[in-house]
């Protein structure tokens, strides 16, 4: 069979694309109460008092409850990386008791008969504040004397986290070329097309209630564990259910406050209960990505060589450590030396709070800073050698006949083909056509300039090897987990651990088992995001979906395959070595027809009449996967944008993406994430930020506001890839999720100086809107 | 969508329209497509006692031909409008507009009548309606029908020259006919956002000459304007390279624009005279 490699559309789409699906605020139970929150309106103030009296008496509300009332049994979010010894981690309850520290922080909740009443009932709970010190300003909060987002702390900084390799003193010493630069990732808000609900249905009572948690979630096992750890409902007591998720982005990838108190409430009041936000909640209360300050300094010889690289970077924690805030900036340490050999690397990151929402993981968490970073400086270090941007990069890159290849940041790159990447870009881009028409705009002085802009990353992905991740003080591991149900009929089950939220598992796991077992595609169904139904789970996030958890699905395969052969040799009275299984069915080599498919053979496991002597009657199979190392997509983006001097209005004239992830189940969803991943890590560059004012109000609450970008706004992407095949697991996968996101910003922010070069520019800070453009042309001109 | 409590009146014809108005309260708003004012009431920025909803208004959807003039229903969509033959044929700078605003479900439901009586200085169409001297129809039950030009319509930030019970039933556009040339530069980051600044033209040339050009800029001030400056300085040229671009830097004078997320108040001040040039040498092409 070859159904692995059939670019088949996706199953799952009719449902998701119409909405005739399980969302979690399509489901409502009998006897749903519904809750809607009051949130801090200020950045930082104390709580003084919380009059709930006159919503209490509002028409159809059931509960009005303020954290003073949860603060018996609401616990606190948990923060699963301690990354330092000495890592300040604040106590963070889910509803805010005794101070405030960002704006939409929950203060108060009303749980009413009917939503409108709810949030009616909002406007009459009186709460007293008083205004405290502000922190906004990530340099200012590590100065002397600063304010103090948690005054018990007496620091912003909750750590400083180092990593160096090589003598990094003396690679600067008297290095021939030195850039030194600044980059500002700026603070994003995910922006899941679904936005979170959480609803929470008890059946019991009593210690031995058992409750079922439905949230649109990334993590339902993680979820589930973490829930019970915080309020100490036992773990069997708790079900967790995704159903279908519509998108995360790691927005997802969180334990939230109202998570906890759905369970709280449910308890408290015996009845299910259920919240959905809305877009301008969930703009403040949704964790945020990205919000780094990158100090870098690239020391390289003449010719190019890059000596050595020092990074030191301030990472916005905002006012709280969430599930993974602290280590998402250190995924990035890894990969600030991207594809390229160096004798020297530094890496100093601190963590600092702010009286802003939480960070966290953001589709790339890390990688994507650190990319923009390098592959920024790779255009920088170009320009001062007066040298093409992609030669400086073939003077540095690992070749290919160098794999595997242990980087300077101490990662094993296992395999990678960074010219044939290259090449094959170049001549889709037509790159040397663009850059002649580039000249004759220049020297013509056309007010519509062109730029072009290299981006040839690497990134670590397929989270992780659970040995890697105890050494970096990760609170769990990386494995994942998958079973085959063979049924009776010869139909399949898979059940997965992989927790989907839009990726394709239906399809693309179907894929795995129909190829792998020699049953029809159709014969297949594939379940997942329910801690009843799929027991075992690490979830989905850092494109590990299928480089950890498709593995996992192709050996439980196996081992479907290998009973089914013992079956089939005792029935065809065979030795098993005789056999050989092809299309689904065993045959005895050199025999003519005599054969049995696995459907005959699931019929006689089912029947048990015949069978093997001790062999349990059952094809069923578990396999649980735990890789021994990152994966490692690469590839090479080439963007060109037209900029209007005039307006500083950028358009992106011909993107090309040629990407290497590896062997691949279903090009067609690999298409669609890396589509979906240039639009997200464009966005960075050109659209999207979330904009807090001096006082820490956010400014861009709505999405008239937060630009997210739509298909209008970009360009038609030329994609194509070449085939690397991962060592380090037999399907040869490395994951895609994220590759395009990572790639993408710097490719577009690498073309708008290369466009503005000739004008003295050379840097514009993100995202690159038109006025930013303009600015940096009249300020280059000054220069 | 939570809104505040309000009530809900739907007349089905303009007199029930114009009679439930006055009875509805000061605090009533005229919903009309609601493109605009629905994300107010969601986002809880407007309290209004009463919402008086014209969707079942049919006699003000349609769209005429008026001798001279055409006019176009309120309630006529942005969709209906762009679309229209007789808009299309006699005042096509309307249909290029209106295909900029936002996106094809907004322009499915949002309507002529309500994106002028919003008279939001960021819309695109109460520019154009400047620029085309157009004239707004209203009608109350007590006052019965009044005209009011476009420059007089628009009186402050979301404030037009409509009474609390007056209703606009249409706009009549006059037709602007051979020697006339129209266009909408409209400057935005992403295609669905509100223009940071906008520039609609209409000029009409004698034997290559100026006899008569007006500008109305979008989202330069809390009202819309027309860039008299730069029109008085246009009147008998021929539109040369040089004179466009003298003429355009004084597109500015006298607005307000404002300072937001999209764009400095600089920044626009900047952006009004690049667009106005490039409306104008776009409309002289025609």
């Amino acid at each position: 069979m070859t159904e692995i490699g059939q670019a088949r559309p996706r199953s799952e789409d009719a449902r998701l694309v119409t909405g005739r699906t399980r969302w979690t605020d399509n489901i409502t139970p009998a006897g749903t109460l519904h809750v809607a929150y009051l949130r801090s309106p200020h950045a930082h103030a104390r709580i003084d008092r919380v009059d709930v009296e006159a919503a209490k008496a509002r028409p159809n509300v059931v509960a009005v409850l303020s954290g003073a009332d949860f603060a018996a049994e609401q616990g606190a979010l948990p923060c699963a990386w301690q990354v330092t010894e000495d890592m300040k981690l604040p106590a963070h309850p889910p509803m805010a008791v005794d101070e405030v520290r960002y704006v939409g922080e929950p203060v108060a909740c009303v749980v009413a008969r009917d939503r409108y009443s709810a949030v009616d009932a909002l406007e009459d709970i009186d709460v007293d504040y008083t205004p405290l010190p502000t922190v906004v300003d990530m340099e200012r909060a590590i100065e002397d004397g600063a304010d103090l987002v948690h005054s018990d702390l007496g620091t912003n900084a909750s750590y400083t986290w180092v990593f160096e390799q090589g003598d990094l003193d003396a690679a600067l010493r008297d290095a021939p070329v030195l850039l030194e630069r600044r980059f500002v990732q700026q603070r994003l808000i995910p922006t899941a097309m679904e936005p979170r609900a959480v609803l929470c249905e008890p059946d019991g009572s009593g210690p031995n209630t058992d409750f079922t948690l439905y949230s649109a979630t990334q993590i339902p096992h993680i979820l589930r564990l973490m829930l019970s750890v915080v309020t100490e409902i036992p773990e069997h007591r708790i079900r967790v259910v995704a159903p279908d998720v519509g998108g995360g982005f790691g927005s997802k990838l969180q334990v939230y406050g109202e998570e906890v108190l759905a369970l709280l409430l449910a308890r408290r009041l015996g009845r299910p209960v259920k919240w959905t936000e809305s877009r301008s909640e969930g703009n403040m209360a949704v964790h945020h990505g990205r919000d780094q300050i990158q100090k870098v300094t690239l020391a390289a010889e003449r010719d190019g060589r890059i000596r050595g690289l020092k990074v030191e970077l301030l990472a916005d924690m905002g006012a709280y450590l969430m599930l993974v805030t602290p280590g998402v900036p250190l995924l990035g340490a890894f990969m600030f030396n991207g594809i390229y050999k160096m004798d020297a690397y530094s890496f100093t990151c601190t963590g600092v709070f702010t009286n802003k929402t939480p960070t966290d993981a953001y589709r790339g968490a890390g990688r994507p800073e650190a990319t923009f970073a390098i592959e920024r400086l790779m255009d920088e270090l170009a320009a001062e050698l007066g040298v093409d941007p992609v030669e400086v990069r073939r003077r540095n890159w690992i070749a290919h006949e160098e794999f595997p290849f242990e980087t300077i940041a101490g990662l094993t790159y296992d395999t990678g083909n960074y010219e044939a990447a290259t090449e094959k870009a170049l001549a889709l881009f037509e790159y040397d056509k663009l850059r002649a028409e580039q000249n004759d705009r220049r020297e013509s002085g056309d007010p519509v300039q062109l730029g072009i802009g290299v981006s040839t990353y690497t990134e670590m992905c397929g989270l992780a090897p659970s040995r890697v991740l105890g050494s970096l003080s990760y609170g769990a591991g990386g494995w994942e987990h998958a079973s085959v149900r063979v049924l009776p009929t010869g139909k399949v089950e898979v059940v997965t651990g992989s927790s989907a939220h839009g990726q394709g598992h239906e399809t693309a796991w179907a894929q795995i088992a129909a190829d792998r077992l020699g049953v029809p595609f159709d014969d297949v169904r594939v379940l997942h995001g329910d801690t009843a139904v799929s027991p075992k789970g690490m979830d989905t996030y850092g494109s590990r979906s299928l480089a950890v958890g498709g593995v996992a699905l192709y050996r439980a395969c196996d081992k479907v395959v290998d009973k089914a052969r013992t079956i089939a040799a005792h029935l065809l009275e065979a030795s098993e070595d005789d056999l050989e299984f092809s299309a689904g069915r065993f045959s005895v080599r050199g025999v003519g027809d005599a054969g049995l498919s696995i459907q005959e053979i699931t019929q006689a496991a089912f029947a048990a009449h015949n069978l093997p002597d001790g062999l349990e009657p059952s094809l069923d199979s578990d396999a649980t996967h735990d890789p021994d190392n990152f994966s490692f997509p690469h590839g090479t983006h080439l963007c060109a944008v037209e900029i209007d001097t005039e307006t500083g209005f950028t358009k992106i004239r011909k993107y090309v993406a040629v990407d290497d992830v590896g062997n691949v189940v279903n090009p067609l969803i690999v298409e669609g994430q890396v589509h979906g991943g240039l639009a997200q890590g464009i966005a960075q560059a050109l659209y999207e930020e979330a904009v807090y004012d001096a006082d820490g109000n956010l400014t861009t609450t709505t999405m008239a506001d937060y630009l997210v970008p739509s298909a209008a706004d970009l360009p038609s992407f030329t994609t194509d890839r070449t085939e690397t095949p991962a060592a380090g697991n037999p399907l040869g996968v490395k994951g895609v999720g994220e590759a395009g996101t990572i790639a993408s910003t710097p490719a577009v922010v690498n073309a708008i100086v290369d466009g503005l070069r000739p004008f003295g520019v050379r840097d514009v800070p993100m995202p690159c809107t038109p006025e930013r453009v303009w600015n940096a042309l009249r300020e280059g001109g000054d220069r | 969508m939570i809104p505040p409590t309000f009530d809900y009146l739907r007349p089905t014809t303009l007199d029930e329209a114009l009679r439930m108005l006055p009875d509805a309260g000061e605090d009533a708003k005229v919903l009309a497509g609601g493109q605009s004012l629905m994300p107010l009431l969601r986002l809880r920025l407007a309290y209004p006692d009463a919402l008086v909803d014209l969707d079942r208004v049919d006699e003000l959807r349609a769209i005429r031909d008026d001798g001279d003039a055409i006019v176009i229903g309120a309630t006529a969509t942005h969709h209906q409008v762009m679309h229209d033959p007789l808009v299309r044929e006699h005042a096509p700078l309307v249909a290029r507009a209106t295909a900029t605003v936002a996106d094809p479900a907004v322009r499915h439901r949002g309507t002529f009548g309500g994106s002028l009586a919003h008279a939001d200085p960021a819309g695109d169409l109460p520019a154009v309606a400047l620029a085309l001297d157009a004239v707004m129809l209203a009608r109350s039950a007590s006052g019965g029908d009044r005209e009011i030009p476009a420059r007089d319509f628009f009186v402050d930030w979301m404030t037009t020259a409509l009474e609390p019970d007056e209703l606009l039933t249409g706009v009549r556009v006059p037709k602007l006919g051979a020697g006339w040339g129209f266009h909408y530069e409209k400057f935005h980051r992403t295609a669905q956002a509100w223009a940071i600044v906008g520039v609609a033209c209409a000029v009409r040339r004698v034997q290559g000459a100026v006899e008569d050009v007006r500008i109305g800029l979008t989202n330069m001030g809390a009202t819309p304007v027309r860039a008299t400056a730069v029109e008085e300085r246009l009147g008998g040229s021929t539109l040369s390279d040089g004179t466009l671009r003298e003429a355009s830097a004084y597109a500015g004078e006298g607005t307000e624009p404002p300072s937001d997320l999209h764009g400095s108040s600089e920044y626009r001040s900047h952006l009004v005279q690049v667009l106005t040039r490039r409306a104008l040498n776009a409309a002289s092409a025609r």
